[in-house]
Formats: C-alpha cells, sequence, structure tokens
C-alpha cells in the first residue's frame, strides 16, 4: 500500500462499527482515550471553518460594509447576483478554467507520472526537479511569470514569432492562456505525483501476461495502465475542480481579473465584492455558490468513484 | 516489468523539464544582472554583467522584515498543529466512543472548505476580536486550515501501531495519557514530522489569510511583500526576481534535506 491509496482506505476502516478491523476495535477498554482528547483541535477547527460556514450563509442574507453591524436584507444581495452579468461570465470562466486545466494537466501527468514511477535513477533526479515548482508559493509563481512576460523586458520581446506584439497579458484570450499555463507549470508535478505512486502499484504481472499475448508498448499502456489509473484519474480530476474553482493568487497577481473583467473568475469576484467594493453580504453570497459548487461536485464524484466504498480495481486478481 | 525503453515518454519528459528548468534559469541568471544589462540583453541571453545588488535592493526594501514575520507565523502555525492534532488523532485511532469516529469524518469533510468560502466571516471573527493586523489573526485561521490533512496524515502513522503493544501499555495499568506520551508519539515520529513540514509549507507559502487579515507594513509577509514589490517597482524586474528567489530558497533548503516528508505530506493530500 503506498502513501497515495493509504490515507484514501483509511476512511473506509472508520465507517461503521461492523467495518472496523477487528484487531483495533475490539479488545478491552482499558486505557482508551476518550473523546475528550479530539476536543481541543475539534473546537478551534469549528471555530475557524465550521462556524464560518454556517456565518457565510447568514451573511449572505445581510447588508454589511465591515463597519457596525450587519443588517438584515433577506434576498436582495441573491437577487443582485442571479442579475449581476459578472457573476455569470464569472461562472462560465471558472468552468472553462477548470475544463481547460483538466484538458491539459491529465494527459501530461499521466504521461509524465507512468514514465517516473519507472526505476531508473536519471528518472528519480529528473522527478525531483519536476516537483520544484508545486513547493512555491502561488505568489512568487505569479510574479516570476508576470515578470517573464514582461511586455518590454520579458521572454516576449526576444520571442516575437511567437507572442506577437508582446502584450501577452493584454487581450482576454492570451490572459487566459497565461493563467492556463500557470496552472499546469505549477500544478502538474501534483497530479505527476499522484499517478507516479497509483503506477507503481500496478502488479508486474499484468504486463508480462499482456507482453506474453503479443500487446506492445501502447496497446499495454491503454489496456493495462490506464484502466488501474482509474482511481487515481478521479482523484487527480476532483481535487482539479476544487483546486480551479478557488484559483485566486494567480488571477490577483498575473492578470487582476482582466483585461476588463475577461479573467474574473467565480473566487476573484467574490474577493473584489467583499474586500474591494466592501459589499460582504453579496461577497458571503458569492462564497456560498462558491461551496455548494464545490461540495456538489466531490460528493457527486466521490459517489460516481467508488470512493467511499473503496471498490478495488485489482478484484479478480 | 518493462525493459524496452519508452523514446516517446522519454522526449516528452525531457520536454517538460525544460519548461520546468528554463523559467528558473531566467529567474537567477536575472537576479544576478545589472538592470541594464538585463534590460540589453534580454531574459534568454547569456548574463554580460555580474552583481549582487539586486539581493542588496530586495532586503533594504524590506524584505528581511517580511522574513522575519513569515517565520513567525510558520513557527506559530507548526506549534499550534504539532499541539493539536496528535491527541486529535490519538482519539480516532484509539477511542471506541461514537463521536471520535464522527469527528473524524467531520475533518474529512473539512478538506472540502476551501479558505476563500469562508474569508468573510473569518475577517469578521478576527476584527470582533481584535486580531486584525495582528500576525496572530494569520496564524488561526491558517493552522486551523491545515488541521483537516495533517490529521488524516497523522491517523494514518498512528493506525500502523500494533493493537498489542497498545494491550500491553493498558496491562501493566497504563493511563490513555501514559500510553500517549510513552508509545503513541514515540512511534509517530515519522508522521510527526511529516505534518510539521507540510503545515510549515502551507504558513510560508500563505497568501490569502495575510492578505485579508493584515495590512501594515510591520506585519507584511513574503508573499505579500512580492505581490506589493512587484505593484510598485514592477519595472525593476532583477531586482523583483531577487526577492522571489529569496521567498523560495529556505523552501528549497528544506526540500533538499527533508524531501521524503514533504513529498509523504503531498501525498496525503493528494489522497484525499
Amino acid at each position: 500500500m503506498t502513501t497515495t491509496l493509504a490515507p484514501r482506505r483509511r476512511p473506509a476502516r472508520q465507517g461503521g462499527p461492523a467495518e472496523g478491523r477487528p484487531a483495533s476495535r475490539g479488545g478491552s477498554s482499558v486505557g482508551r482515550p476518550g473523546f475528550v482528547w479530539a476536543l481541543p483541535a475539534s473546537i478551534f477547527f469549528a471555530l475557524f471553518a465550521l462556524v464560518p460556514l454556517l456565518a457565510v450563509a447568514a451573511l449572505s442574507f445581510t447588508s454589511w460594509s465591515g463597519l457596525g453591524d450587519p443588517k438584515f436584507v433577506g434576498l436582495k444581495n441573491w437577487e443582485a447576483l442571479f442579475e449581476d452579468p459578472v457573476m455569470l461570465q464569472s461562472l462560465w470562466l471558472s468552468l472553462l478554467f477548470i475544463v481547460l486545466g483538466i484538458v491539459t494537466q491529465t494527459p501530461l501527468s499521466i504521461l509524465l507520472g507512468v514514465w517516473a514511477a519507472g526505476n531508473q535513477r536519471n528518472r528519480a533526479i529528473l522527478s525531483a526537479i519536476y516537483f520544484v515548482p508545486l513547493l512555491l508559493s502561488s505568489a512568487a509563481i505569479s510574479v516570476l511569470w508576470r515578470a517573464l512576460l514582461d511586455p518590454n523586458f520579458g521572454i516576449p520581446g526576444q520571442m516575437s514569432w511567437l507572442f506577437g506584439d508582446g502584450n501577452v497579458l493584454g487581450t482576454q484570450t492570451g490572459a487566459i492562456a497565461v493563467l492556463i499555463f500557470v496552472g499546469m507549470w505549477q500544478f502538474t508535478p501534483f497530479h505527476t505525483l499522484i499517478y507516479q505512486g497509483a503506477a507503481r502499484q500496478i502488479p508486474p504481472v499484468l504486463y508480462q501476461a499482456a507482453s506474453i499475448d503479443g500487446a506492445g508498448t501502447v496497446r499495454q499502456f491503454f489496456s493495462i495502465t490506464l484502466p488501474q489509473l482509474k482511481n487515481s484519474i478521479i482523484t487527480s480530476v476532483i481535487l482539479m475542480v476544487v483546486g480551479g474553482l478557488t484559483t485566486f493568487e494567480t488571477v490577483l497577481i498575473l492578470t487582476n481579473g482582466g483585461p476588463g473583467t475577461g479573467t474574473t473568475i467565480t473566487a476573484f469576484h467574490m474577493y473584489q465584492e467583499a474586500f474591494r467594493r466592501f459589499d460582504f453580504g453579496t461577497g458571503s453570497a458569492i462564497a456560498l455558490v462558491l461551496v455548494v459548487i464545490s461540495t456538489a461536485i466531490s460528493f457527486a464524484v466521490v459517489r460516481l468513484s467508488g470512493y467511499d466504498k473503496m471498490r478495488s480495481s485489482l478484484e479478480g486478481l | 516489468m518493462k525493459t524496452r525503453p519508452n523514446y516517446l515518454a522519454g522526449i516528452g519528459a525531457f520536454i517538460w523539464l525544460g519548461i520546468v528548468a528554463v523559467p528558473l534559469y531566467v529567474m537567477l541568471s536575472a537576479t544576478f544582472q545589472t538592470r541594464a544589462g538585463f534590460g540589453d540583453n534580454g531574459p534568454l541571453s547569456l548574463p554580460t554583467t555580474f552583481t549582487l545588488q539586486n539581493y542588496v535592493d530586495a532586503v533594504t526594501s524590506g524584505f528581511g522584515r517580511y522574513f522575519l514575520n513569515t517565520i513567525i507565523v510558520t513557527v506559530g502555525v507548526v506549534g499550534l498543529v504539532l499541539l493539536l492534532v496528535p491527541p486529535l488523532s490519538y482519539a480516532i485511532v484509539r477511542s471506541q466512543s461514537r463521536a471520535a469516529s464522527a469527528i473524524f469524518r467531520l475533518f474529512l469533510l473539512g478538506l472540502a472548505i476551501p479558505a476563500q468560502a469562508v474569508i468573510v466571516p473569518v475577517f469578521y471573527l478576527i476584527n470582533t476580536v481584535g486580531l486584525y493586523d495582528n500576525l496572530l489573526g494569520v496564524i488561526l485561521p491558517t493552522a486551523a486550515f491545515a488541521l483537516p490533512i495533517c490529521t488524516i496524515i497523522l491517523s494514518g502513522t498512528m493506525r500502523d501501531i500494533t493493537p498489542e503493544l497498545y494491550e500491553a501499555m493498558a496491562m501493566d495499568g497504563a493511563t490513555p495519557a501514559r500510553s500517549f506520551l510513552r508509545l503513541v508519539l514515540p512511534l509517530s515520529k515519522g508522521g510527526l514530522s511529516t505534518i510539521a513540514v507540510f503545515s510549515a509549507l502551507q504558513a510560508w507559502n500563505g497568501f490569502l489569510f495575510p492578505l485579508i487579515l493584515t495590512q501594515s507594513e510591520s506585519t507584511r509577509v513574503v508573499t505579500l511583500g512580492l505581490f506589493n514589490f512587484q505593484t510598485q517597482f514592477g519595472i525593476n524586474i532583477p531586482g523583483l526576481l531577487a526577492a522571489v528567489t529569496l521567498s523560495m530558497v529556505p523552501v528549497l533548503l528544506v526540500y533538499l534535506f527533508a524531501r521524503r516528508a514533504l513529498v509523504q505530506g503531498l501525498m496525503g493530500a493528494g489522497g484525499k
């Protein structure tokens, strides 16, 4: 069992008492900690994550500018939100970002992950380098790319055959392309890591059997590797969806939502409404939309994938 | 298993290496060039000038202070995580009460809560308790959002301790507290270092909470300093990139020395 699989399996064990491991569930109750041990962390977490989650729902029905107390205004924020063209556009843009992110990162990270799963020494060294962008803050990465793409002093000035007049962030298409590329640069290593771990778990006997039957490398990849990676693909996609919905720093620093509102995705719109226009009521309503969408998608994928039941892809072996 | 080299994937892997490494090379080479030299040569050319002035500029433009603030936040977050997570994981793994397993499920759900979603109420809360523009106000929510993943990682480590050991401790009349201190903590060192490194990384790279919850220069952290430097002196690219480089150095050092712990933490995050 790899570290990738381990945390995913454990929740299942936790499940009902009937599913629990007899070894840990049974035995004497002497010397076992009470749930009091869990209280400090739980209260702390509730205070900063769970209570605010309820509060954000309540605040979405209020008008609050940051000063004084929030005032109840009923559905006003919600009505305004549904008529706000920037909000509707931001949802489409978020969807576009998510889809483009999945389409660009998934094939690349599967390919790199499967390749890096080999045991050769050079692969280990290269994987260590691939990993670097993942360690850097989104702020540092965004500032770096903004500098690299500077129309006057950056790479576009030296590669006009690719970048034209060099002002890549000046058009909506260019800005979206940059954000997608930077997202890829930053997060491909993470998804590669997921696939690398999973690819190492595929039993070699499957490949041996396939070679005996005369299947080539490509055939083996599509008939063995890809189906065996199904659970990892689901995990990776779910993380891309949630990550894409909450992309914020890169948008703020690279494009500031522009040109115009051309890259104002929902999370950035929320920030602007709340912390630039000081309309915390509307900001809360947008935040709630984000929570609902991200939870709904996570639940849907969890159900579809059988993550909650942990169906094994190795059944029948 | 596969003996034939896979040329296609190999070529792809080398292309990707270029895409990852070239920007990092441009960044480093820019920081050692004078502004004029960088402007004349362009980012992709070999440098013709050498200077350390950019690093001096970065440090004197306030990054010394920002680094101190980030270190304070990081230490605070790691401290809180190490204080709160081990007892919680211990209860999750060993307690027989239903409350403990309900709590575990709650933390699993907590993974799905993005920080953006609760930032307005957190802002309200921090304001109300008077911690706005105070580093403690950044530490508390940052630590809270590190809890779910750290709990999952550490519970995983603690589950690997065999029940016989607990039973032996109980036979000797050990209280839960004694088992925790004498058995669980010493045997969970790997998991503890993983959650320490992982929560440190999150705190070091954190941006949203400091952006919303601090304001003045005296509480500015490195990530915000970079953002600010860019808006103010965006034209001084070598200086800006020197600041970016400095912000990365500590993380890369940790990566060199604690690669295993870091990768395991990230894999845990991936397995969520």
